[in-house]
């Protein structure tokens, strides 16, 4: 299998978030601000391709009837290992992601790619998708938290962007950015030009 | 001279046609060329296969009337934008204060809200229609009349262009343009400012306009805020019936919504069943709160409830509207009680949304195709059931 393709593909044309619609609920809660989602995208990328790593090791050994516990087990013990490196390195950051870190286990993109993919490929190309669609993933978090926050807060990463002469001219942040609706419109929206993309093709 | 003028007009299409027909060097702007031409002229082509509906009550006529219905609402508007802005400036109200200065006023401030809206919306449209050489139709022409109506009179013109082209793209377009909406685009402009700049939206001092020209606003608050921050109203039913009370532009005046009922209902182009059951809910839910009478808000007298905000103007203009409401008839009257009663249930009990006319219809916007669905559903258990037939006790 071409390798390049397993890491590219995930980016857009089979993208977890906007082709298959995994992982929603993530991309509401942590893209209010560009900084969590940034770590909220490096995180899941590490459990999946891990995840999906030694899953795909271990996939000759797994009775078939208790595969999804074994999954289970390998996933939560990466997202603790996780959450505690957070908690001990970015402690801010952890703490404004809260529960969403420990509820990287139940994030349907890993489940997904484990059983369909890592059950029956070897390891290399296993670990390569998972990083793929890690990072597809990723993209799209970060995309929609570029807007929230720049729009939202008026900053990036914490800095002011918008000048302080916009909101002495009478330039306002936008509040519906903050608010969890709005990641949906805009994921919408990236939904609607990728298909247009694709359709045209 | 008239027909020399008409001549000339038609022969200037007839010129231009080729050059924006398939194959013509501005073919791309096709749909553009087509919406002015039906515009100016009856189109002189007729639908030749499908089923379709033989009435001169087409959708530009249909649209063209709500607009009327709207000009007595918008009219007492202006002249409202005005009186207020005068009643607060020059207070003790001086004498000499003539209808047309008030009127005159209020038209310099609400002239800059309908161009935005208009010009914002139609570019959009006419975009979309472009890009899927679709013929450009009437739907904006009563959302964009609608937009500046329902905005306090102090947005500043930027929101209320982002505003617009939210619920044109989002509100609209992105289900598949006009008739395909479940919701009410002229709402969800509403509801976009009332989230996104809640400052200016569902603040104490945005509804009196300051000067001419900014966006100041001078404190005033609306019979409902002072309802919501526990105050009794100090306007009296008689002033709210009227429409002399702060509030956004043109939602005040019972009145002169009723006028517009008055033509909806004469011309049947708004649902009666809407209207009246909207009502009947927001009268139920008002006694009911009369009854339980915890606080003084749930003390004030349901008519109270017509009176105040755009109950009125969201009962006769806003849910009536044959896109996103309830297409049966049973359904039509469970969708009007429901608004009637969440409206009044968001007032009362939320103090969050002093105004619980807008959400309420929205929400029953989202549960419309669902209501319809149940309705129907029902109609045909219950006439399968008629059709059985019975078994016939044997006798043997």
């Amino acid at each position: 299998m071409n390798h390049k393709k397993l890491l590219i593909e995930p980016l857009r044309k089979a993208n977890p978030v906007t082709v298959l619609v995994l992982g929603i609920c993530s991309c509401l809660a942590v893209t209010a601000q560009l900084k969590p989602a940034l770590v909220m995208g490096a995180s899941v990328t590490v459990v999946t391709a891990l995840s999906n790593f030694i899953i795909s090791l271990l996939r000759k050994g797994i009775p078939n009837r208790i595969r999804i516990i074994v999954q289970l087990v390998v996933v939560a013990t990466l997202v603790i290992l996780i959450d505690q490196f957070l908690k001990a390195f970015a402690y801010d950051v952890s703490k404004r992601l809260s529960v969403y870190v420990g509820l990287i286990i139940t994030n349907c993109i890993i489940m997904g790619r484990l059983e369909a993919f890592a059950l029956s490929h070897g390891p290399w190309e296993s670990f390569l998708d998972g990083l793929g669609n890690g990072l597809g993933y990723s993209l799209i978090l970060v995309i929609v938290a570029f807007f929230r926050e720049l729009l939202g807060s008026g900053t990036l990463l914490g800095y002011q962007v918008i000048p302080q002469s916009f909101y002495e001219a009478g330039y306002q942040n936008n509040g519906l950015m903050i608010l969890p609706p709005m990641a949906l419109i805009i994921i919408g929206i990236i939904i609607w030009i990728n298909n247009r993309k694709t359709e045209s093709k | 001279m008239l027909e020399v003028f008409k001549g000339n007009i038609r022969r200037f299409f007839d010129r231009l046609k080729p050059t924006f027909n398939e194959g013509g060097k501005l073919s791309w702007l096709g749909s553009t060329f087509e919406a002015f031409e039906t515009f100016a002229f009856t189109p002189n082509r007729v639908t030749k296969q499908g089923c379709h509906v033989r009435d001169a009550v087409d959708l530009k006529r249909a649209m063209i009337t709500v607009v009327i219905a709207l000009i007595p609402a918008m009219l007492f508007g202006m002249w409202n934008i005005g009186y207020q802005h005068y009643n607060a400036v020059a207070s003790p109200l001086t004498s000499h204060l003539s209808i047309l200065t008030c009127f005159w006023f209020g038209f310099l401030r609400m002239l800059p809200l309908l161009a935005v809206s208009y010009i914002v919306g139609l570019t959009i449209e006419f975009a979309f229609a472009q890009i899927r050489h679709h013929q450009v139709n009437e739907g904006f022409l009563v959302t964009g009349f609608l937009i500046p109506m329902i905005v306090p009179v102090t947005t500043p013109l930027w929101q209320l262009a982002l505003a617009t082209a939210f619920a044109v793209i989002i509100g609209k377009e992105a289900f598949g343009g006009t008739g395909m909406n479940f919701l009410n685009p002229a709402l969800v402009a509403r509801a976009f400012l009332f989230f996104a700049y809640p400052t200016r939206m569902s603040g104490d001092n945005v509804w009196i306009a300051n000067d001419l020209w900014g966006t100041d606003a001078i404190v005033g608050a609306t019979p409902l805020g002072e309802l919501a921050a526990g105050l009794q109203p100090s306007a009296s039913a008689l002033d709210m019936f009227i429409g002399t009370i702060p509030g956004s532009t043109c939602e005040t005046s019972t009145i002169a919504v009723a006028l517009g009922a008055t033509l909806l209902l004469i011309t049947g182009i708004a649902s009666w069943r809407i209207m009246l059951s909207v009502m009947l809910g927001g009268g139920l839910m008002g006694l009911a709160f009369n009854l339980i009478g915890a606080n003084e808000y749930m003390d004030l007298p349901f008519y109270y409830h017509y009176l105040m905000g755009g109950f009125m103007f969201g009962a006769v203009f806003m849910a009536t509207d044959p896109v996103t409401a309830a297409q049966t008839n049973i359904g039509k009257w469970i969708y009007g009680l429901l608004i009637g009663i969440f409206a009044v249930m968001l007032r009362v009990v939320n103090p969050a949304y002093p105004e619980g006319m807008m959400l309420s219809i929205l929400l029953m916007n989202c549960f419309a195709p669902l209501i319809d669905h149940c309705v129907i559903a029902r109609n045909i258990k219950m006439r399968q059931k008629r059709a059985q037939v019975k078994p016939k006790a044997t006798t043997r």
